[in-house]
């Protein structure tokens, strides 16, 4: 376990050098995505924004406009596993480099991690404190026609804090975990 | 119709004051919930991954309470439970919480979450069919209590109704019970932000299940079921759970539950239902007693 600095946008190389376990620290501009907006893009709309080399993060903050400033007040993120029928496609069509969520994701955005060289960044579900601190500034948003948790926010970061669950390497520290429980609990029915 | 009752009968002290109940609610976890998390910590090796999600979380709370902000983002279901003396302006009440449900949106300890299911759009003030969940009764005491429970969406999806008899599980009895709710904690892994606290209902029907099992998630967390049958299993389930290797947020670790609470109901003959309330370790519910006035007495949790 490291501690890995990572900018965007983010190359292959350094996706495919981290690793399950890593804990990594983000910076630069990333962009939140969840259902509405993979629903579109799976439909065939293209995304507002270049993906190409970006980190995605699967959250709908709480957003509060002063004057024509937007005010990021909670920025934790949602459950990822609602967005594993779409990630794959946009991570293979978009050059998506990276999927910051929570609770992980399953095995066709496993398999594109390896393809297409992405990782999926686990952040701690709940800390919306913690993040949106690290969230230093509201650049913009798009299709907030989906509504402002569902919108597309473009959001400056330092030093966002998530660990590696899923690396470009076929390893996924959700399929262990839950392999690893389903016996342990399959030893201990009653 | 040649009139219909328009006119807001809002009260403007206890919008004020349940706008304040919102506030902690969103911003403030409960000392008990605070208590058994704190005690989780010493649980989990240091360097682990889990150890670190406890130190996060455990930054996140002091953060989220010394600047008044949200805990989560997901701020939820915003569930009111209400008992009021006979006689009390029921109608009063509700306009009084839709206003402060819209204030409390507007101030930010409120995410904007209430989604029509068809068209998608959002009400933008969590007003709208459903939402917020106002659940009134009466008592024979002469004060308002509001209980306030924000259950994010995220814990809320791994909730689960089992019926039994269930070939994977068991029969109509307890060992069908247990073996359903451990297997409510296998399928939710991480997803429902754990550590978490199930709220569980034995009976009942379909909607009476989930009304009940989430009433459990009322209680303390380090109280025990009046009913030693149910008590016993509620230490079960936890100590089982916490063998699973889950752990918190599902990172592998020590502590994957960290409260059971379990009710019951009685049940028709043909049905046999165990329904779970996944509750995430922001776990934010709260509640006030009002004086007459409408102003805050005292504090529930």
């Amino acid at each position: 376990m490291s501690l890995v600095q990572l900018t965007t946008p983010i190359s292959d190389e350094q996706v495919r050098a981290l690793k399950v376990g890593d804990t990594v620290e983000i910076s630069g501009r990333i962009y939140t995505g969840r259902d509405g907006a993979h629903h579109r893009i799976h439909q065939g709309q293209k995304p507002p924004v270049d993906l190409q080399g970006a980190i995605l993060y699967h959250c709908g903050p709480v957003m509060v406009q002063v004057g024509e400033r937007w005010e990021c007040r909670g920025a934790g993120p949602t459950t990822s596993s609602r967005e594993e029928p779409y990630q794959w496609e946009v991570i293979r069509d978009y050059g998506l480099r990276g999927v910051i969520g929570k609770g992980g994701m399953g095995p066709k955005t496993l398999a594109a991690c390896q393809q297409y060289g992405c990782v999926y960044l686990h952040a701690i579900g709940g800390a919306a404190q913690v993040c949106a601190q690290r969230i230093t500034r509201v650049d913009g948003v798009d299709w907030m026609d989906l509504g402002s948790p569902e919108a597309v926010w473009h959001l400056w970061v330092e030093k966002f804090p998530a660990i590696v669950t899923m690396d470009s390497h076929g390893n996924s520290l959700h399929a262990q975990v839950r392999a690893a429980s389903a016996e342990a609990l399959g030893r201990l029915k009653a | 119709m040649s009139s219909t009752a328009t006119v807001a009968a809002t009260d403007p002290a206890l919008v004020t004051s349940l706008t304040e109940l919102i506030r902690v609610t969103s911003t403030v976890l409960p000392a008990d919930v605070v208590r058994a998390l704190t005690a989780s910590r010493a649980a989990e090796q240091p360097g682990t991954n889990a150890a670190y999600a406890l130190e996060v979380i455990g930054c996140n709370i002091d953060l989220a309470k010394s600047s008044s902000q949200p805990l989560c983002q997901d701020t939820g279901s915003v569930l009111f439970y209400v008992h009021v003396p006979v006689g009390y302006d029921q109608l009063r009440f509700e306009d009084s919480a839709l206003s402060a449900v819209k204030e409390a949106t507007r101030l930010g300890y409120l995410r904007q979450n209430s989604v029509d299911a068809v068209t998608g759009r959002n009400s933008g003030d969590n007003v709208g069919p459903g939402t917020p969940d106002l659940h009134i009764s009466q008592w024979h005491r002469d004060y308002v209590e509001v209980r306030l429970m924000l259950k994010g969406g995220g814990c809320e999806n791994v909730g689960a109704q089992y019926t039994l008899p269930d070939p994977r599980f068991g029969g109509r009895d307890l060992v069908g019970v247990e073996n359903a709710l451990l297997d409510c904690v296998l399928q939710a892994q991480g997803q429902g932000c754990g550590p978490g606290i199930l709220g569980v209902c034995i009976g009942g029907d379909r909607a009476s299940g989930y009304a009940e099992s989430k009433l459990q998630l009322l209680r303390l967390l380090d109280d025990q079921s009046g009913d030693p049958v149910l008590g016993e299993l509620e230490e079960r389930i936890v100590v089982k759970a916490n063998q699973s290797g889950i752990g918190p947020m599902g990172f592998g670790g020590a502590t994957t539950l960290i409260g059971c609470k379990i009710g019951k109901r009685n049940r028709v003959p043909a049905s046999f239902f165990v329904t779970i309330s996944y509750m995430c370790w922001a776990f934010r519910r709260q509640g006030v007693v009002l004086d007459q006035e409408g102003a805050i007495r005292s504090w529930l949790y």
